[in-house]
């Protein structure tokens, strides 16, 4: 429980820059939005002249207009997740790898705890420290949206499944980049690499938009969890989704095998 | 009893070399030197036996249990200072300790302030502020406040001065009079010869010999270097000296013998400068472990 705390404790700040920025972006967007319904038709003229492979680019090739709540949320939504991806990928890469790289682990290991309890403690405080910002997109998803909408409806169910993939979301990256932090020597940068993941896979999607078909989507939670998709289905995809769970469960296990059998080196 | 049981414990870092076949044991109750040159193995040895490293092949037990597969439990009685101490930077002195002590079943807290007290240790600032021997110090607090039964040292005096160095000897002279068991890793003879019982030396990751340290004690070569304008070589003659070479305004030599005669020879000479040094642990391997 120590480690935790401790944990908990070193995360505090970035997760409260985080969770400020991401719900401060959501307020941003929506703050536009009645503005936007205004024009409604207007707006709808103006993206039918853009190039179909941009709109394709940034997921709004859909049926969705930009004039209804949802659908314009859907717009922001995909920011929201580039901002999660980067959050939950440097969480990744880092909590593991700080202690060799700062060279602190020869101060814990030495201490009467095993790997097993380390590697859970630490996941635990990663896990958590996502969590809460998962909650301030809840409440800043909602909240901007209540405040914003101006009169139109909006369909709260829809809405509800969309924030409830981005537990799934956040682990895939958190996952992905503790298997990476494991499978190397050392990682030097973590920002380089949480960067590279969370841009690399967004990128990826974007791609995978203009040239079509799902064979590019097949390792992108971006794909996995389109917020288009979603919102128009009142749905995920469950055969995309299932691919991140597996993800997900292939780097726990792995890691944790690793970390236990891993040589700490010193200087 | 014996407290550690290596059993030919060998460690290959991929091909390169950790150690090699390494068995030896510390009894309860010593101090308990292991000597060797940098790179020699003292190191992979001692992270081994904290399971921060895993074996290529071979064993080792500590307190009678097998040092990885009962790890955690071991370590509850072991207080390990790495040669190089880093810690949470962002953290308060206290806070770090305390987190340590957070780790063992005991309270700690009295021993904790004792230790500081006598490091003078400054409890109240940020370890980033410190400077590295005060590092060192919060490494020696943070080591041995949970009063440890094995006390684990990897070169543990790079960085201390002189008057530190004392005092960090007599905690641990101390501790060991309570009854701790210490293995005591280092590169310099003459600390080992000061405080250990036996010794293991180490070299390119074997073990040469197994000592007692009165065999050792015999060995005291001293690196005497003599500088003046008119210097007879031939003064110098006497029995135990060795490598003698002479430039033009200086004679080099290893000296093993009564040092009062190599005083007298020097006294007996117009010199402008005397140097007496400590040899190195290579360099007395030259001589002595050929």
């Amino acid at each position: 429980m120590n480690i935790f705390t401790y944990e908990l404790k070193m995360y505090r700040n970035s997760i409260i820059i985080w969770s400020i920025s991401i719900a401060g972006l959501l307020v941003l967007f929506m703050g536009i939005y009645p503005s936007m319904a205004a024009d409604a038709a207007l707006m709808d003229m103006i993206l039918e002249n853009y190039p179909e492979a941009m709109l394709k680019a940034f997921g709004m090739a859909g049926s969705l207009s930009l004039s209804s709540v949802l659908g314009y949320f859907t717009f922001t939504f995909a920011f929201v997740q580039l901002c999660l991806a980067m959050q939950s990928s440097y969480y990744g890469f880092h909590f593991l790898s700080v202690e060799e790289r700062e060279l602190t682990a020869d101060f814990l290991m030495s201490k009467p705890v095993s790997r097993r309890r380390i590697i859970i403690a630490k996941f635990m405080a990663a896990f958590v420290s996502l969590l809460i910002t998962n909650l301030c997109v809840w409440v800043g998803s909602f909240g901007s949206i209540m405040l914003f909408r101006d009169g139109h409806a909006f369909e709260p169910g829809n809405l509800i499944v969309l924030l409830s993939t981005i537990i799934i979301f956040q682990l895939f990256f958190l996952c992905i980049g503790m298997l990476v932090s494991v499978l190397v020597k050392k990682i030097r940068s973590v920002l380089a690499f949480s960067m590279a993941l969370a841009f690399g896979l967004y990128i990826l999607n974007a791609l995978r938009g203009i040239i079509g078909g799902e064979l590019l989507g097949i390792i992108t939670p971006f794909y996995h969890f389109e917020a288009s998709y979603i919102i128009e289905h009142g749905k995920y995809n469950m055969a995309t989704a299932s691919i991140s769970i597996g993800i997900i469960i292939v780097s726990i296990v792995s890691s944790y095998l690793l970390y236990l059998k891993r040589n700490i080196h010193s200087l | 009893m014996n407290v550690i049981e290596i059993n030919n414990l060998t460690k290959y870092y991929g091909k390169a070399r950790g150690i090699i076949d390494v068995s030896f044991n510390v009894k309860e109750g010593e101090i308990f030197g292991f000597i060797g040159p940098n790179g020699a193995g003292k190191s992979t040895t001692i992270r081994t036996l904290l399971s921060l490293i895993f074996p290529t092949s071979g064993s080792a037990t500590i307190f009678g249990k097998d040092c990885i597969k009962y790890g955690p439990e071991i370590r509850q009685d072991i207080g390990y200072l790495p040669s190089e101490v880093f810690y949470y930077d962002k953290m308060k002195v206290i806070d770090l300790l305390k987190y340590s002590a957070s780790f063992y079943k005991k309270d700690c807290t009295k021993r904790t302030h004792e230790l500081a007290e006598i490091m003078e240790l400054d409890l109240k600032r940020r370890i980033d502020d410190l400077s590295y021997g005060n590092k060192k110090k919060v490494g020696i607090v943070q080591g041995l406040l949970h009063e440890p039964k094995l006390i684990m040292l990897d070169e543990p005096t790079s960085g201390l001065d002189p008057l530190m160095q004392q005092k960090f000897f007599d905690i641990i002279e101390k501790e060991n009079k309570k009854g701790a068991t210490v293995f005591f890793s280092s590169h310099i003879l003459a600390e080992v010869q000061a405080l250990c019982n036996r010794v293991a030396i180490i070299k390119e990751g074997s073990i040469v010999k197994l000592e007692d340290i009165k065999t050792l004690s015999a060995v005291h070569y001293k690196k005497i270097t003599v500088r003046g304008d008119k210097l007879d070589e031939s003064k110098f003659n006497i029995e135990g000296v060795s490598e003698l070479q002479k430039q033009a305004h200086e004679i080099k030599f290893y000296y093993n013998g009564d040092i009062n005669k190599m005083i007298g020879a020097i006294g007996a000479e117009t010199v402008q400068d005397v140097l007496i040094e400590e040899p190195s642990l290579e360099e007395i391997f030259m001589h002595y472990y050929k």
